[in-house]
């Protein structure tokens, strides 16, 4: 890529990138971001984002990028290290299979949000869309994790098979109960907790009540979320959590003759 | 439930021959045979024994036989031993009917009714013995247009060329998982395809470490479950393939059960032992074309533009209009598989009923694209239960740039087609991750009998192709007048675009 494009777009200053990102093609942002990456270049800053795909794709290495927009789908796909935090709204397969790294959305974020991520978390203040989580998977040392400040849409943690998802539901009114259909439908493992009630579950999960461990990570998790957005833990936290668990880890184990 | 089927098979043993030395015994994984020490015999359990004929092969004095159960129910054209047992083993377990490998039913192929042409008299055929003959095959997006310019006197291509991909014949081994099969299996692949100048494809469950140095000569699967999908995967493979159907179960997903997600597994599938590894029929991030273009976007992103993408897709019955949008959605690489494609496990129902037959899926996508002047755009790889180098030549002249095979590349390997890969337990060592089975693949050998061959295969595609006055593979692509039809209707002739022998 030819930088000097880029010569009225971006400015370093103490080894902060800034770039205007307006109307810049997807593939050239990508481009300067692998640039920028790991060559002295701590913090990007990326502003005037409209809709721009594949934003921090495959990026390596711990950089810290500011994006303020609305960065387009598959924010942050196959990433596997850095940090975006999002000043604006997130579209459609934001953290698609994400390995490593930290998404944080000031608004909301679109369907299949932490598709098969398996490492990494996602914060994002406001709903998300349709089949959230899915697919999500723990392994190992890793431990995918997903916050969600408001409500979900139908099919959440649909084919779950690690890590942790949480839906707080904050803007509910009280009373009022998550309306997502099928939840945690094909799950078969990782664990959901969702703060409030919710009207539909799929069939392959079971709702049970949090124990000594359960609370202590969910402390932690609502910890860093009020940390980036505001909140207060103790305010959020002093409410009726519920925990989500697959029924078995071999849902269609008896599917089959001989 | 007492079970009310007899068994498949009956081993006969010549007790004159029999020498007691239990190699049968510890052959079959299925515990067919047991040696009774009080009467010193050797028997069997026959409704144990698939006929895999590992015991009939390694038996030293070749005492075994083994013969289809006489039993047989009274025949019956519609009810047939088949369908019986099929209603008795569900009857008995109220479950889904799983099998191996590729339809094992008389499904018209049509590679048996298209026949080659040869060179006589009026143009001279080539002898491969003494004329070069190029096998060579680039699979790739191609411009539509080459534009050269002169730099200090020589020419100097200025048209940027999309990724391409090098192959000494148009032959690749296609995805067989790690998981379906254990490390050896992917390690004989793997050797082959970078001896012999070839690729071979993981399948969706990853690629074990210890193979990343035959990256270069490997095609990273991404199906629905992404199992095993990280950036580095998709760093050390030659080529990414986004998995959204298989010849032997469109439609539906892959499950492997949490029973065969061992330790080594788990490492590879980057998920933890004994769960179910799901990968359900939608890849859930594409319900459109626009959809998929999406994801070869990110990939393409991923991996910096330097490698193709290739989409596969089952031949269904509108292949051809979907084909057009995946290459609309940039795709370089198509690859069709037909309804005779192999598995490791598909419900028996789904890959004897659903689907369309390779050669009729190959020309109607090969003509759709050329109608929409885009099938520069992208290379078609057919698949599909191609068993000769016979039927490569044909998928060829019918318009595939190149073939995928895993049936045959099993079958090289030890593999007889006994159909019992879903239980994990192949006598012969391949559909199987148990250590002390999987032990049977010595990738030495393995690997030697796959570059045999395909050497083989690649000496005949130039005998023929020599006989037709052809000496480069490339001059065969879409040449269906090569082809020409026997027994079949006006229709099937015309959507195969050939015309009837004799004519």
């Amino acid at each position: 890529m030819d930088i000097r494009l880029f010569s009225s777009r971006v400015k370093v200053e103490n080894g902060v990138a800034k770039v205007n990102a307006e109307g810049v093609y997807y593939r050239d942002l990508n481009a300067l971001l692998r640039t920028f990456n790991g060559n002295g270049v701590k913090k990007m800053e990326i502003h005037n984002v409209y809709g721009q795909r594949y934003l921090g794709t495959d990026l390596e290495g711990n950089m810290e990028i500011d994006v303020y927009g609305t960065p387009g789908n598959d924010l942050g796909a196959l990433m596997n290290g850095p940090r975006l935090v999002i000043h604006g709204n997130a579209q459609d397969g934001c953290g698609n299979t994400m390995n490593e790294g930290q998404i944080v959305i000031h608004g909301r974020a679109g369907d299949i949000t932490g598709y098969s991520m398996r490492g990494g978390k996602i914060f994002i203040r406001d709903d998300v869309g349709y089949r959230v989580g899915i697919h999500m998977k723990g392994y190992r040392g890793k431990r995918p994790c997903l916050v969600v400040g408001g409500t979900a849409q139908d099919f959440l943690g649909e084919y779950m098979a690690g890590g942790v998802l949480v839906v707080l539901g904050l803007n509910l009114k009280a009373g009022e109960c998550h309306r997502a259909k099928f939840v945690g439908t094909g799950m078969h493992g990782g664990t959901m907790y969702v703060r409030g009630e919710v009207s539909h579950l799929g069939r392959e999960v079971e709702v049970v009540d949090l124990e000594e461990d359960d609370r202590r990570l969910l402390r932690s998790l609502v910890d860093e979320f009020c940390s980036h957005f505001g909140f207060n833990t103790n305010k959020i936290l002093d409410h009726r959590f519920n925990k989500l668990i697959p029924v078995s880890y071999r849902p269609y184990g008896r599917l089959y003759a001989y | 439930m007492k079970s009310y089927l007899s068994p498949e098979y009956i081993v006969e043993r010549d007790q004159d021959r029999c020498i007691r030395c239990e190699v049968c015994i510890n052959q079959c994984t299925y515990e067919t045979h047991y040696y009774d020490e009080e009467d010193d015999i050797v028997h069997s359990r026959n409704e144990n024994c698939t006929n895999c004929q590992r015991c009939v092969v390694f038996c030293p004095t070749q005492a075994i036989t083994i013969r289809k159960n006489p039993n047989y129910y009274r025949e019956n054209a519609n009810w047939t031993q088949e369908a019986i047992t099929a209603v008795k083993k569900q009857a008995e377990t109220g479950g889904i009917i799983l099998t191996g490998m590729g339809c094992d039913k008389p499904h018209l192929t049509y590679w048996d009714r298209l026949l080659l042409n040869a060179s006589q008299v009026t143009n001279p055929s080539i002898d491969p013995l003494r004329e070069p003959m190029e096998l060579r095959t680039y699979l790739g997006a191609k411009p539509d247009r080459l534009e050269m310019e002169t730099e200090e006197g020589s020419i100097v291509l200025k048209t940027k060329l999309a990724p391409q991909l090098s192959l000494e014949a148009p032959i690749l081994f296609s995805a067989i998982s790690y998981g379906s099969t254990s490390i050896r299996v992917h390690e004989s692949l793997a050797r082959a395809a970078s001896e012999f100048g070839t690729l071979f494809n993981t399948g969706e469950g990853g690629l074990d470490r210890r193979l990343y140095k035959y990256g270069g000569r490997t095609i990273v699967q991404v199906a629905s479950g992404r199992f095993g999908v990280h950036p580095e995967y998709l760093d050390i493979g030659a080529a990414v393939e986004i998995k959204i159907g298989q010849g032997a179960k469109p439609g539906i997903g892959g499950h492997l059960p949490g029973e065969k997600v061992s330790e080594e597994i788990s490492k590879t599938r980057m998920i933890p032992t004994g769960t179910d590894a799901l990968s359900p029929a939608p890849q859930h991030d594409i319900y459109s074309i626009e959809d998929l273009r999406q994801l070869i976007c990110a990939l393409k992103e991923a991996t910096n533009y330097t490698k193709p993408v290739f989409v596969k897709i089952a031949a269904v019955h509108n292949s051809a209009a979907i084909a057009s949008g995946m290459v609309r959605a940039g795709a370089d690489v198509i690859a069709l598989d037909g309804v005779r494609g192999g598995t490791g496990a598909a419900p028996r129902i789904i890959r004897d009923n659903v689907g369309i037959p390779i050669e009729l899926a190959i020309a109607s996508v090969d003509q759709r694209l050329r109608e929409e002047g885009i099938r520069n755009n992208a290379s078609i790889i057919a698949a599909g239960g191609i068993k000769s180098s016979a039927e490569v030549v044909k998928a060829i002249a019918l318009g595939a740039d190149a073939v995928y095979i895993a049936t045959a590349a099993l079958v090289a390997m030890g593999c007889t087609v006994c159909q019992k890969c879903y239980t994990g337990k192949c006598p012969w060592g391949i559909a199987t991750n148990d250590p002390w089975i999987s032990k049977r693949i010595n990738p030495d050998i393995a690997s030697k009998r796959l570059v045999n061959l395909l050497r083989g295969w690649s000496l005949e595609i130039k005998e023929m192709i020599g006989g037709m006055g052809i000496n480069a593979i490339e001059s065969l692509r879409g040449n269906r007048l090569h082809l020409r039809g026997v027994g079949l209707t006006d229709t099937e002739l015309r959507i195969l675009g050939v015309t009837m022998a004799g004519d």
